[in-house]
């Protein structure tokens, strides 16, 4: 890390951000960031981080007033400022680096033309001025071809890559404080390690001061110099980031590290003999109009068994789960469902056929109908399924609300008054409703807070000990696959590339991809990522 | 005092009055009106008096009654039309985004020529040809009227369909009713429910634009676009007859879209309000 100078460049005094509703969001939080000093705000959803990181630009969201407190930078108070003079100060000497870059560049501009917006209408650069200072920043940056990168529309770009130009646009008019919103979170386990090396290279070589949100310990302990962890908009604990990892003194920080700790633990779960594969792929391929998503894949799953598929976004890990549903039809190879081959389009395949395969969403939010009850949610294929009665079907809603262990006066409620977490359950719910023998989970719980995803994995554990449903468990995360398949299948580019017994696939002889892929899930040390940039250098 | 569990503002509470005052009159017509709606009770075009409020018409009716008995006639139609033009637009509409590719092109592609005939020129020329009774009046604007409906919705669905809750209703094997009704249905509403007062406004001014025509409703039912026409040339004379009626369509026109404005406004409000800048 660079040295930290002691002039305070950004001050929170007692903070307080409140919904229109009166709900508190931020509770009376106070800091001092130090020019050079990275301080990592850490918590769940809702605990206030993205909240705070806003208001520290004295910006609240649709809804939300900022009600109490300071925000000074050097020594100003920008809250006491007016509109003007709050302008002034965003872009200018505080930057923010929002978590999705796709939703935050206007796809109609090119690059280059949003990057050095800022510089030119605060009138710090000319146009040819900012140009040059953003080809500086693409350089640094390490973008492919940094000299016509900007030419490019946002579309055009990969993930990372517009998440680095979001870094730039960022950069533009030199800040001294950079705001970054979970820069990395949705952006694949090789991809950020790339992301998260040019970020702290970056804070480090220009001298600047960052506040890192995030929900990964893990990863804030790469870049913080110290931590805050925050829960429902409250303080919980400030400290060095060695203290915070090693010597958690609060209950709730204990927890956090404890449970990132076991992700990282090598639980694997031995391969049982099972008996004959319920459902079976054999070299399925799936096209999307001239791009193959799906390339001769082989997978199957017994009844108890968890088999995971493994890779990075654009891998076909999606495709080949929507390929067996028969969302997207085959064009080679077939899907075999106790033995007898299923038709590849989904309008031919009959009620019993659907029934015996369920699938799990990764957005629960988009997964329910937020006009229909939970009730009417989990109800319809009871009804739908096995023609059960009215109240044959309200029984049966109450049994499986209490499997996944929500109330079951739950059933008068809109999906939407409920959170992610519950909704996931409330999938899951729907998914068991028909009874089925094979559950095909898409990133169940890449959607979730970490506490609240090892909750939905325990449920799916114990409902498979004790329904005895197989999985066809689709994730990016590796600490996921170790804790709970049986088996695994790796893919890259459509194509399986190891398959086997969990333990197998991770141990060595790795396949290279395999052990990329390992090596980069960020570990609770503060010197992991500059080991791994050592070791592939 | 809430609506729905949403407090209109004042200028919604006008258009509600307003809508709510011209309903009660048309269901109370026979009550309220002094005289009948066809019967001549004094001379062409009297000036207002207390026998006639309002004065008289072209042919001595009493104006007053005959704006009374107009909103019957006028505000009805336009109700019935309307409902039945969302009614064929909206099924058509789901239909198109949820039943696949080949359905989407048949339904869209006959809107598409229907609506490139400018929608006053199509009406005359089915009204001329079966006559102007109200029943063809009706079916023809509604036919006419689903073809703008139909797009909305079609438009409204097709953002709906490819949301995860259809597909996991797809993957259950639930028919296309069942989609539209239950999944689709359900939101699209808010849209849905906007469009149907504009739409309610548009029908209302046809009709009248078509009774100033004289192929809207027929005499000696009174309608205010009727009523305009009949009277348009008292006004050389200086003598306000036929602005009663204009005033009437407008006003009906006005508290309208300030109820509408006010659903339009709850449905693109995010939480209540703007970001603190």
């Amino acid at each position: 890390m660079t040295e930290i100078s002691a002039e305070t460049i950004l001050k929170l005094t007692d903070l307080r951000v409140e919904a229109l509703s009166g709900a508190v969001l931020v509770d009376n939080v106070s800091l001092e960031l130090k020019r050079g000093e990275v301080i990592g705000l850490i918590g769940e959803s809702g605990a206030g981080k993205s909240t705070i990181g806003l208001a520290s630009m004295v910006y609240a969201r649709a809804g939300c007033r900022i009600t109490g407190g300071k925000v000074e930078i050097d020594g100003e108070d920008v809250r006491a400022m007016d509109a003007d003079g709050r302008r002034d100060r965003r872009g200018r000497r505080i930057a923010y680096i929002a978590q999705s870059a796709a939703a935050s560049f206007n796809p109609a501009h090119r690059l280059m033309d949003q990057v050095i917006e800022m510089p030119v209408s605060h009138g710090l650069m000319g146009v040819a001025e900012a140009k040059a200072w953003a080809l500086e920043l693409f350089r640094a940056l390490d973008l492919p071809n940094p000299d016509t990168f900007g030419d490019r529309y946002p579309h055009q770009v990969s993930g990372g890559q517009l998440q680095r130009a979001m870094a730039a646009m960022a950069m533009s008019c030199r800040p001294d404080i950079l705001v970054l919103d979970e820069p990395t979170t949705a952006l694949d386990v090789t991809t950020q390690i790339e992301v998260l090396a040019l970020l702290k290279k970056l804070i480090r070589d220009y001298h600047m001061a960052a506040l890192y949100i995030t929900h990964d310990l893990a990863v804030v302990a790469q870049v913080a110099d110290r931590i805050m962890v925050l829960r429902h908009g409250k303080t919980v604990e400030l400290g060095t980031t060695e203290q915070i990892l090693l010597n958690p003194a609060m209950d709730y920080t204990k927890a956090l590290v404890a449970e990132r700790k076991a992700a990282d633990k090598l639980a694997i779960i031995s391969a049982e003999s099972h008996d004959k594969p319920v459902l079976e792929a054999t070299g399925v391929t799936g096209v999307y109009g001239t791009f193959t998503a799906v390339k001769n894949v082989s997978i199957s799953v017994a009844r108890g068994e968890t088999v995971a598929v493994v890779g990075e976004s654009g891998s076909g890990k999606s495709s080949l789960a929507r390929l067996i549903v028969g969302l997207l039809p085959t064009s080679t190879g077939e899907v075999r469902l106790h033995g007898s081959v299923l038709p590849p389009a989904l309008k031919s395949r009959d009620r019993e056929t659907l029934r015996q395969v369920q699938l799990i969403y990764q957005q629960p939010d988009v997964a329910l109908n937020p006009r229909q009850t939970i009730g009417e949610i989990i109800g319809r294929p009871v009804q739908f399924y096995f023609n059960r009665s009215t109240s044959e079907v309200k029984a049966r809603v109450a049994e499986l609300l209490r499997l996944v262990g929500l109330p079951e006066d739950y059933a008068g409620r809109l999906s939407t008054a409920l959170s992610g977490g519950q909704k996931q359950r409330i999938c899951i719910a729907r998914a068991l409703a028909a009874e089925p023998d094979v559950i095909i989970c898409d990133e169940p719980t890449s959607a979730l807070d970490q506490l609240v995803a090892e909750d939905i994995l325990k449920l799916l554990k114990h409902l498979q000990d004790t329904l005895g449903v197989g999985y066809l468990f689709i994730t990016h995360d590796l600490g996921i696959v170790r804790r709970i398949a049986h088996r695994t299948a790796v893919m890259l580019k459509g194509e399986v590339i190891a398959q086997g017994p969990t333990a197998q696939i991770f141990a060595p002889p790795f396949h290279p991809y395999t052990e990329k892929l390992l090596c980069s899930v960020p570990e609770m040390r503060t010197d992991w990522l500059d080991e791994v940039l050592a070791s592939r250098a | 005092m809430k609506i729905f569990g949403y407090k209109p503002p004042a200028t919604a509470w006008v258009g509600l009055a307003i809508i709510a005052g011209f309903i009660l009159i048309a269901l109370f017509a026979d009550v309220i009106a002094p005289y009948s709606e066809s019967e001549s009770v004094g001379q062409t075009w009297d000036d207002p008096s207390w026998s006639f409020l309002l004065g008289t018409d072209n042919i001595g009716r009493d104006l007053l009654s005959r704006l009374i008995y107009g909103a019957r006639m006028t505000i009805g139609v336009a109700f019935v039309t309307t409902i039945l033009s969302f009614l064929i637009g909206t099924i058509a509409g789901f239909l198109a985004a949820v039943g696949g590719t080949v359905i989407d092109q048949i339904l869209s592609r006959i809107v598409d020529v229907m609506l490139s005939i400018p929608l006053l020129i199509f009406a005359l020329i089915i009204l001329s040809v079966f006559g102007s009774s109200i029943f063809t009046l009706v079916m023809t604007l509604a036919i006419l009227d689903s073809t703008r409906v139909f797009r909305l919705a079609r438009a409204v669905a097709t953002n709906l369909v490819v949301m995860e809750y259809v597909e996991a209703a797809r993957l259950r094997g639930e028919g296309l009713w069942w989609i539209m009704r239950r999944e689709v249905l359900p939101n699209a509403l808010p849209p849905m429910i906007s469009e149907f007062g504009l739409r309610f406004c548009f029908n209302f001014l046809f009709v009248a634009s078509l009774s100033f025509l004289g192929l809207g409703i027929q005499p000696p039912y009174a309608d205010w676009g009727g009523m305009v026409r009949d009277n348009g040339k008292a006004i050389s004379f200086g003598i306000p007859a036929p602005l009663w009626p204009a005033l009437a369509i407008a006003t009906m026109t006005v508290g309208v879209n300030l109820v509408v404005d006010w659903i339009l406004s709850i449905n693109s409000r995010p939480s209540g309000a703007s970001a603190e800048m």
